[in-house]
């Protein structure tokens, strides 16, 4: 194996620095006594956690998106689940054009998403209601979802539910008992992966929520761009600590870079 | 056999009859409102587009900024991929999920800590003072520079991920093949590895520079008012002008570049991809 010289490694470490730099910041800032953003060092506190707690628009931003993210995952799963066994279990006419229209909503920008639905749902008179939102969310994160629902069925071995069949179980407690208990980690990541891109989704979301519908990354958006204070720094922290156990929780189900590289 | 079709159209059309409300009709309606004026349909927004500096200029930063993001990203990406083969699996894993582990957090935090570090009173202004690099407080936002660190920084991971994944298609015994056979290092990377991982380098050059390009968030917080990118005048068209059709003309034209790029490029990254497997080793991994 080839080995890495010093100059790569201090590389290394600038590079890592580079990543965690402006994390390690939001995390600093959120423990700061003072009322603007400044470091802790001069005199730390909780009291900005605790301002959390006292207006509760955070939180209830952060409600919002539990559910936002929830209900589209599940819709997104419903919709992809059935269409990845399809198109990995049969071949027929068309099988790629659907696949790759399936996935099509990766190449369009969220903005212009974002304006699309704003025309379209103010047209229907649904705009700033939960239902254009949740829809709006499902059609953006199926692709992911989609992928790893893909790559969990293709990777099933056919011969196992040929020897189910060959000792007498009928094709329902094949795909009950054998089928989809192979694909469940598939899934299971097919729907946390999802549920985090619609957690985190920012853009096309700023157009579409309302003062009584925002989710949590909007709020945050619409906080820093009036006034920084050290609350959406606290706020953050929190997310930042929710994304590292998810991270954990994917890393045990299904490992991390499987997901990332949305293969084998 | 007629069974099975049936079983596959409902398998799939949910999904398709899905897509068909919510992403071909949208986008149309987006289309024909690009098309609005007072006087009927006509090319007025587009005309406007076009010819007015000031988008002129928007457009310009735009691709100047994401050619910049992508060039840099690419650099670090490969080198920080490279670096990360060599290392043992253990350390591998640890460092995969400090570098990608990002991606699993909002856009929006990350854009956070990037205006806290460039604030007048934040670390680097504090820093660059201790260090009499400047005399006053420095600020990075609403710079190019600043824009254009925390731009690499969101995509970067894209660029390790891609490069990282076709560096797992390279046989060790290649390079070390090379190396007996007297090769130097230089020789070995540009001969033996780069022409293997170069379909992956592209494949993240789309994905960072359509990043880049499309960005909203970041430019909005980190660039603000002063550095427009065609994003953020998309949004301020919409939500602060109320001019609709206007921005629905920028947003055509911007997913028409977008999509055509995306186009263009499978062209060239099937064939760049199609030369990297004719010859060496292991079958490359599939494209996802």
């Amino acid at each position: 194996m080839m080995r890495n010289g010093p100059l790569s490694l201090v590389f290394h470490a600038v590079f890592v620095a580079f990543t965690a730099a402006p994390l390690v910041a939001v995390m600093l800032v959120s423990f700061t006594d003072k009322g603007y953003m400044a470091m802790p060092f001069s005199g730390a506190s909780l009291r900005w956690y605790v301002a959390l707690i006292d207006a509760p628009h955070f939180l209830d931003a952060f409600i919002t998106s539990l559910w936002l993210g929830a209900i589209s995952a599940s819709l997104s799963l419903l919709l992809s689940l059935p269409a990845a066994l399809a198109i990995s279990r049969y071949r027929f006419v068309g099988r790629d054009a659907i696949s790759a229209a399936l996935l099509s909503p990766l190449l369009i920008p969220h903005v212009v998403l974002g304006v699309a639905f704003l025309r379209f749902f103010t047209d229907f008179g649904i705009n700033g209601t939960p239902a254009g939102l949740v829809a709006a969310h499902a059609l953006i994160i199926t692709p992911y979802c989609l992928r790893l629902c893909l790559s969990a069925a293709n990777s099933i071995d056919e011969r196992i539910e040929q020897a189910a069949v060959s000792l007498g179980a009928k094709r329902r407690q094949v795909f009950t008992r054998i089928t989809l208990r192979l694909i469940l980690p598939g899934i299971v990541s097919g729907w946390v992966l999802a549920f985090i891109h619609s957690f985190d989704e920012v853009t096309m979301s700023a157009f579409l929520a309302s003062p009584s519908l925002m989710p949590l990354p909007v709020a945050l958006y619409h906080r820093i761009e009036d006034s920084i204070d050290p609350s959406v720094a606290a706020m953050s922290s929190l997310l930042i600590v929710m994304a590292v156990m998810a991270m954990v929780v994917i890393d045990r189900v299904y490992g991390l870079s499987r997901v990332f590289t949305g293969s084998r | 056999m007629h069974s099975q079709r049936t079983m596959l159209i409902w398998m799939t059309l949910p999904a398709l009859l899905f897509y068909l409300a919510l992403l071909a009709v949208p986008l149309l309606s987006i289309f024909l409102l690009s098309f609005e004026t007072e006087a009927g349909p006509g090319l007025d927004s587009y005309r406007q587009v076009f010819s007015d500096p000031y988008f002129l200029t928007i457009f310009l930063r735009t691709l100047g900024l994401s050619l910049l993001v992508t060039a840099i990203a690419l650099v670090l990406g490969t080198g920080e991929a490279l670096v990360l083969s060599r290392m043992s699996p253990s350390w591998q894993g640890i460092f995969l999920v400090v570098i990608l582990g990002p991606l699993l957090i909002s856009v929006i935090v990350r854009t956070l800590g990037w205006a806290i570090l460039f604030g007048g009173n934040g670390p680097l202004s504090v820093a660059a003072q201790w260090l009499h690099l400047s005399d006053g407080p420095i600020s990075l936002m609403y710079s190019m520079t600043g824009l254009i660190a925390a731009l690499v920084h969101v995509s970067v991971p894209f660029v390790v991920i891609s490069v990282w994944v076709s560096l797992q298609g390279i046989n060790p015994d290649v390079e070390r093949a090379g190396a007996s056979l007297g090769a130097n290092g230089f020789t070995i990377f540009r001969r033996l590895v780069l022409p293997r991982i170069l379909p992956g380098i592209l494949s993240a050059s789309l994905v960072v520079f359509s990043l880049a390009a499309t960005a909203f968030a970041t430019p909005a917080i980190i660039g603000g008012r002063r550095l427009k990118v065609v994003a953020t005048a998309i949004y301020d068209e919409f939500l602060s002008m109320l001019n609709w059709p206007l921005g629905a003309a920028l947003a055509v034209v911007l997913l028409l570049v977008n999509v055509g790029l995306f186009s263009l490029f499978n062209r060239v990254l099937n064939r760049s991809r199609r030369r990297a497997t004719t010859s060496l080793s292991r079958p490359e991994g599939q494209p996802t």
